[in-house]
């Protein structure tokens, strides 16, 4: 199952959600394309929803960090929110859980931009 | 030697042991790529192009072998994600995504571990020279953690040149909780 992104607005984050695998290919370059659209559209608050992400290799673990740095660079902030358990061990294991800045609460995420 | 049988668009070699010549017994379970009982072994060997295809292809034979080998179903996607990263640095970075070479992976089961091989006709690489990922100026790279994952999910990682190309060898041994029988 490849990747798919939807995005939506609220209160002035654009909320991207990820369905499917990000792993080397086309899933990485969905998410690729996906942030350099909304970054170009002027979204500098970009929350990231993993929720429904099955799956993550060690190229979409970079993807994820490239978008970070891109959109930090940019004067921006990415958030990740909903974290299944295998990309949250991942996470860890990488040692990028405490790079990223991540929620469980949408609710929440959004207000942490503010 | 046994020739290769096509199937499903690749080659499905069927290898017997080192050590001693297969019986009819294990032929057959090589040939379904199901595991034999403790004394026997089964392997699976493919042989793929250089293609994203070729590593899902891999990924997802790792996954059935792995299961199939009686590993349990948090150890199983680990397994098969080592595989993937391994199946990824030969075909990316060993074999360039070039046409003309190939990447071979084979699994063998047998009543200590699971063993798989996956190699390269790249130029090769000195492992002793990969960038630590965990290291704080590299953890915000955006690649360079495949050989990493690999160490993580698997109880053994060797490496060896070959001429041309590289071989990675990853063992994931077995628990009490994952008998053989």
């Amino acid at each position: 199952m490849s990747m798919k992104v939807a995005t939506r607005q609220v209160d002035g984050v654009m909320v991207l959600d990820l369905s499917g695998r990000i792993t080397l290919g086309e899933g990485s370059v969905t998410l690729r394309d996906a942030i350099h659209d909304v970054m170009a559209k002027g979204s500098k608050k970009i929350l990231l929803n993993l929720g429904n992400i099955s799956y993550i290799d060690s190229s979409g673990i970079g993807e994820l960090v490239s978008a970070f740095t891109s959109v930090k660079n940019a004067g921006g902030d990415l958030k990740l929110l909903n974290l299944t358990k295998k990309v949250h061990d991942l996470l860890q294991i990488t040692k990028l859980y405490t790079v990223f800045d991540i929620w469980d609460s949408e609710t929440s995420a959004i207000s942490a931009f503010k | 030697m046994l020739e290769p049988i096509q199937r499903s668009g690749f080659f499905l070699k069927k290898k017997p042991p080192s050590t001693h010549a297969p019986t009819a017994r294990e032929l057959r379970f090589c040939s379904q790529g199901t595991r034999l009982h403790d004394s026997t072994t089964s392997r699976v060997s493919l042989t793929l192009p250089s293609s994203l295809e070729s590593v899902d292809t891999i990924e997802h034979t790792a996954q059935g072998f792995a299961a199939r080998a009686g590993f349990d179903e948090d150890t199983v996607p680990n397994i098969a994600m080592a595989v993937r990263e391994a199946a990824v640095n030969a075909i990316l970075h060993g074999n360039s995504y070039n046409p003309a070479k190939q990447v071979t992976a084979s699994f063998e089961a047998n009543s200590d571990a699971l063993v798989v091989r996956i190699a390269d006709q790249g130029t090769g690489f000195d492992p002793g020279n990969i960038p630590d990922p965990l290291a704080p100026e590299n953890i915000l790279r955006g690649s360079g953690r495949g050989i990493f994952l690999i160490r993580a999910f698997m109880d053994e990682v060797h490496f060896r040149q070959l001429h041309p190309g590289t071989e990675l060898t990853l063992i994931k041994h077995r628990t009490p909780a994952q008998p053989a029988a």
